[in-house]
């Protein structure tokens, strides 16, 4: 039987959109544990637990927010992006009709919603040809109230007082979070882009989001400085949905990239808990799914 | 023990509430977001006001599933209520809206117009979209759905045991401002180390 591109697809945005990856889901069921008996943050994270339950059981978006749809897709030369993406398009049209996704473009000028999630930019497809032989796809589903919590700094930053070194970056990152407060559905997790320039370094920021939760920095300074953020950051007590609370980020993951002389961007993503990833691998007429 | 909230709501019941308790609702709730909410200041439509009237309005822009005679909520939770913040305060005035559900909280001006109008801001569990959806039992009606289509239109959702915490109350009490301030100390001694 030949394989179904858009089938292959569209089990893969209904697994993004009803499940969590284990890693994360793993981390919200230890700050579960970390709360205070009877707190308002340890009830929100209980319900966060169920949610996860429930949508998983019923195949329903975990959140109705279901996003941006950010798609990375390696392949082989010998399969053509046109084909790919024609199956990305109408997989994604398929799966607002089976409510795994909202219809979520809008044209930013006549405000007209074009009903079935795709438009200009939407999904978004970033493709990259290698010299294997297979084909491996991560969709990463992306939704707006973190997106409008993420941030971006050219330090040297005068309010911070932050310089062009990894202090600096630190306290970027503090300040970034304590501003974003509940607001992009705490407990998150950052993704930090340094160096790069405004568009190359959003996009590094949101590409840590790929890395498994449990992973270590190859780099010894940044992984020194995720761990010294993460411990920080929960210092700072903004709790589950901002209720006040032991865990405010989940995880902190640093990138780098070489800049211009001229440019220092620190760019800073964050994830909702709801933190929605999935990965496809094409292997012939094979399909496996993960996350 | 959840406060039991029947709607539509007296304002009595709702200046009884204080930040930090926790409620369940019943009765009609309808969702109002972005382009609602500027729909709301610009246009005033009056055919809406009996609709508001002692009831809660819920920042939400739910997964809707389009049934033979109806519709279902598949996926229904919170959006963030901050970017409604220019508006809610005329809207809660304007229309006689109790209540306001959402995530995040929000900010002065909304906490003036609570105090001042008698209503309160209900905060439910950002993304728990299928356990808060489970607690629309029936969808009422829907308006301004061709015009502004699923997630920004306003449904009107009969629910029940729709469960929300009180984090700003009708009388200046604000959880929001009080971790903002708290966790801004800690922000200031970490960057500055002050």
């Amino acid at each position: 039987m030949a394989l179904n591109l858009t089938d292959a697809f569209l089990e893969l945005i209904r697994r993004a959109s009803s499940d969590l990856p284990p890693d994360v889901e793993r981390a919200l069921v230890a700050a579960h544990r970390r709360e205070e008996p009877g707190s308002v943050a340890k009830g929100a994270l209980a319900q966060v637990l169920l949610n996860v339950k429930v949508a998983r059981e019923s195949s329903r978006p975990l959140c109705q927010d279901t996003g941006t749809n950010i798609y990375h897709v390696h392949l082989p030369a010998s399969v053509p992006h046109g084909k790919v993406e024609k199956a990305i398009v109408a997989a994604t049209r398929k799966a607002v009709k089976l409510n795994y996704l909202r219809p979520n473009a809008v044209d930013s000028v006549t405000g007209k919603n074009s009903g079935d999630n795709t438009g200009v930019g939407q999904p978004q497809i970033h493709f990259e040809q290698w010299g294997k032989g297979h084909v491996e796809v991560s969709l990463m589903l992306k939704g707006g109230g973190c997106e409008n919590v993420g941030r971006q700094y050219a330090v040297p930053d005068a309010e911070t007082k932050a310089g062009r070194d990894l202090e600096g970056v630190r306290r970027v990152v503090i300040d970034a979070v304590q501003k974003a407060q509940g607001l992009g559905c705490a407990p998150g997790s950052l993704g930090i882009a340094i160096g790069g320039d405004r568009g190359s370094s959003y996009l590094l920021s949101k590409q840590q989001f790929l890395r498994s939760l449990d992973d270590r920095n190859p780099d010894r300074e940044l992984a020194a400085l995720e761990k010294r953020l993460l411990a920080e950051i929960n210092e700072l007590g903004i709790g589950p949905m901002g209720f006040g609370g032991k865990t405010t980020v989940l995880t902190v993951k640093i990138g780098k990239m070489h800049r211009l002389p001229a440019s220092f961007f620190v760019s800073i993503s964050y994830m909702c808990w709801a933190f929605r990833r999935a990965r496809m691998t094409i292997r012939g007429e094979k399909v496996t799914y993960g996350y | 023990m959840a406060i039991r909230i029947d709607l539509p709501v007296s304002e009595e019941a709702i200046r009884a509430l204080k930040v930090g308790d926790d409620v369940r609702l019943f009765g009609n709730i309808v969702t109002a977001r972005d382009t609602a909410h500027k729909f709301m200041i610009e246009k005033r439509p009056d055919w809406l006001r009996p609709i508001l009237a002692g009831t809660v309005i819920y920042h939400c822009g739910p997964v809707m599933k389009r049934l033979k005679d109806g519709w279902r909520a598949v996926a229904a939770g919170p959006t963030t209520s901050a970017r409604e913040e220019p508006y809610q305060g005329t809207v809660i005035g304007e229309y006689g809206v109790r209540g306001v559900i959402g995530k995040g909280g929000m900010g002065p001006k909304t906490l003036e117009a609570l105090k001042q109008h008698g209503a309160v801001y209900l905060h439910a569990t950002g993304g728990a979209a299928c356990v808060l959806g489970d607690a629309v039992k029936s969808v009422e009606g829907v308006h301004m759905l061709e015009e502004f289509g699923v997630p920004e239109a306003f449904w009107i959702f009969r629910v029940e045991d729709f469960p929300a915490v009180v984090t700003m109350d009708s009388h200046g009490g604000s959880l929001h401002a009080v971790v903002k301030e708290a966790s801004g100390a800690v922000a200031s001694r970490l960057i500055h180390g002050i």
